[in-house]
């Protein structure tokens, strides 16, 4: 692998890479001071960190195409991962979930009221990962602007809140339903259209509310922000502030399990298939019968949904939200989810919302090259394991004797 | 009636910069039928490069016009290079992967870039000297035309006239147009059609640096984040004039900048982008082809 010529060709990268980052990596120039400052500890740092990286970016070349000509000769059989066959057995299955589940209970009585909420933090983009794993990793719609509808979720909350005193319990369901409407009119003009178009315009409809939610003063008080916002009541018991994190973190956790049986019972429902064959090949899809139009319109108006709930959670949580909390970046996080854990696989979003946001908040130290972080993730997946690194994996019928027809996998 | 001349050709400038980084999404979406969304952050890192290069060359007392060639001259060096490295790390690797694949990984490459230029320069918005001086035979009608202006029009007339001919006459831009009919027989009929998808990124980035410069001179500032809202107005440009065809990227820019310069000038300023992204929908719903595009029809 060291050989020379690898030697050589890496140096070469690096040489090049040096020569790429010189300007915005070494000179940093304050012209209203007339100073030039000169950073040359970084050509070093460049020239390291690429020479490694171009090692490791050719040997993962050649993995990656070793396994894709292993698997022409061999079928798609062994590309099930263990914990997939591990979790396939009922027996094992409830004895995770079991266990998570009385984690998740004990969780906040073992850990600080900041750990709580930040796990709570975590658990909304759990259940945000699965929304809009509807979206692109069932349906293959890649939606840039969801975080649009997590934004009319919260905003249904405030404003109903602050303009007529309705209640948390109330603005639930209104806000997701806000939210799948949102996702409705939206898709009717868009859902006919080629896959990229779609994603630059749900971009743009992201920034047209949040554009909107910024300058409209007298509907969402603009870029100042709602806040007061009540946290959710229980049968009118006055809660402290502990009690009442502890209580949004138990809704949480049931809200969670709630998400996943939905969206397990929906992937394998005839919507669910129609939308993994719409994903894969849409005149096929057409020529079986299939709507296109409406399936579609259900992958969005479904992944609205959760995110206009989310959104309500979101509000009463934080009891104060303001137009910044729905940028582009929040999208950006919540599509990094969906990729890195594994498009279509529920297991995979859980497992990627969990490290994605976890991972930052207990690494104060790197939390600020999250973003760059991200964006690598995106590229490096996409390059090197489009399934993600929990990948979902087909329903599959085998043929076992007469006994049992159809064993299923899931 | 003066102001309507004023915000005429205020329309006209920004529809020119427009053109000049919707150039570079058309031309890379009629060759690989993607859109490069990093090309945003490429404008951006020509206006840093050009930036840096001329406060440097202003603090060791460079005449102005030797600035703004070489700070140019930069800009385009380092924006090529840059749209020459992402094409072969971000998406080449993915010729053969589905589309979304590709338009993920090419959204991954625009937030990496963007916090990478966050991170190693600074997220303030920093001044950008005016490197455009204001003429004097200009002075007659400055209150309405104002020298940028015109040197935004006339930079983006010769470079889109430059284009065309390359295009249309030389050999390169003959493989090119063969490249984004049919990429297969290209290479059949002997097309390095690698080489021509690079040298697409390379002229693409150019015009994006060009545009990077002349915008961060005009408006008089610079941050990280100005690629985002520029890509995202140059494509709905590129869409409107027909995604994939030259003349209609340039069409589709002069139209959107007009619609945004009356619309701001004569309705409200608070909505700016709001129109620009409402004209990009109401295009996609009415017309998806846009204005020059073809009608493409998917065969099974």
């Amino acid at each position: 692998m060291f050989t020379l010529e690898e030697i050589k060709r890496s140096f070469l990268v690096s040489v090049w890479f040096v020569f790429l980052t010189f300007p915005i990596m070494v000179i940093r120039v304050d012209s209203i001071e007339k100073t030039v400052q000169w950073r040359w500890m970084n050509v070093f740092w460049v020239a390291l960190g690429t020479f490694v990286l171009s090692f490791v970016f050719r040997y993962m070349m050649r993995r990656k195409e070793m396994k894709s000509s292993d698997e022409d000769e061999q079928g798609d059989a062994t590309g099930r991962s263990f914990l997939h066959r591990w979790l396939a057995d009922p027996k094992y299955r409830y004895i995770v979930f079991g266990s998570l589940l009385a984690i998740a209970i004990i969780f906040p009585h073992v850990f600080s009221t900041y750990q709580t909420s930040i796990m709570t933090t975590a658990l909304m983009y759990v259940v945000l990962g699965l929304g809009l794993n509807i979206v692109v990793g069932l349906a293959g719609l890649l939606d840039l602007g969801y975080v649009a509808f997590y934004a009319v979720g919260a905003y249904t909350y405030a404003l109903l809140h602050h303009f007529f005193g309705i209640g948390f319990w109330v603005a639930l369901p209104a806000g997701g339903l806000l939210a799948a409407l949102f996702g409705i009119l939206l898709g009717i003009p868009v859902l006919r259209l080629r896959g990229d178009y779609l994603a630059i315009v749900t971009l743009g409809f992201g920034e047209i509310i949040r554009l909107v939610l910024e300058n409209w003063g007298q509907f969402s008080q603009g870029p100042s922000g709602v806040s007061n916002i009540a946290r959710p009541g229980f049968f009118g018991i006055e809660m402290s502030l502990d009690t009442a994190l502890l209580y949004i973190f138990y809704l949480m956790v049931i809200f969670v399990i709630v998400t996943i049986f939905f969206v397990n019972r929906l992937q394998d429902s005839r919507l669910g298939r129609a939308w993994i064959a719409l994903r894969e090949d849409e005149i096929a899809c057409q020529a079986m019968g299939i709507d296109k139009m409406r399936t579609k319109l259900a992958a969005f108006a479904l992944g609205a949904f959760w995110a206009g709930i989310v959104g309500v959670i979101f509000a009463a949580k934080t009891t104060f939200i303001s137009p910044r909390s729905f940028t582009f970046i929040e999208s950006a996080i919540i599509l990094s989810i969906v990729v890195l854990g594994g498009m279509g696989s529920i297991i995979g979003v859980i497992f990627g919302a969990l490290i994605l946001i976890l991972l930052p908040e207990y690494l104060r130290a790197l939390s600020e090259y999250r973003m760059l972080a991200f964006g690598a993730i995106l590229v490096c997946m996409m390059v090197f394991r489009p399934q993600g690194i929990i990948g979902s994996i087909r329903r599959t019928y085998t043929y076992q004797n007469k006994k049992k027809p159809d064993t299923k996998v899931s | 009636m003066d102001y309507f001349i004023e915000l005429l050709f205020s329309g006209l400038s920004r529809g020119a910069i427009y053109a000049l980084i919707a150039l570079g999404y058309t031309m890379v979406y009629g060759i690989i039928g993607l859109i490069n969304f990093a090309h945003g952050e490429i404008y951006m890192i020509g206006a840093f490069t050009s930036f840096i290069v001329a406060t440097i060359l202003t603090i060791l007392g460079f005449p102005a016009l030797a600035i703004i060639v070489l700070a140019g001259l930069a800009a385009v060096i380092w924006s090529a290079s840059y749209g020459f490295t992402i094409e072969k790390i971000a998406y080449k690797p993915l010729r053969h992967a589905p589309r979304l694949s590709a338009l993920i990984s090419a959204i991954g490459m625009s937030m990496f870039l963007q916090n990478y230029v966050l991170l190693a320069q600074t997220s303030d918005f920093l001044p950008f000297p005016q490197l455009i001086p204001d003429f004097d035979f200009m002075e007659p009608i400055a209150h309405i035309v104002g020298s940028s202006d015109m040197i935004i029009l006339v930079v983006t007339t010769l470079v889109m006239i430059g284009l065309t001919l390359l295009i249309k006459y030389t050999k390169i831009g003959k493989a090119m147009r063969a490249t984004s009919q049919d990429r297969t027989m290209a290479m059949l009929v002997g097309i390095n059609v690698n080489r021509i998808i690079s040298v697409t990124f390379i002229i693409g980035s150019s015009l994006a640096a060009i545009g990077g410069m002349l915008v961060a001179s005009h408006i008089g500032q610079i941050n990280f984040y100005i690629g985002f809202i520029a890509g995202i107005k140059a494509f709905t440009a590129a869409v409107l004039g027909g995604i994939g065809s030259i003349p209609g990227a340039v069409l589709g820019s002069v139209v959107l900048g007009l619609t945004e310069s009356f619309a701001t000038g004569y309705v409200s300023s608070d909505y700016e982008d709001v129109f620009a992204f409402s004209l990009l929908v109401l295009i996609l719903i009415f017309k998806p082809s846009g204005i020059l595009g073809k009608v493409d029809t998917q065969k099974v």
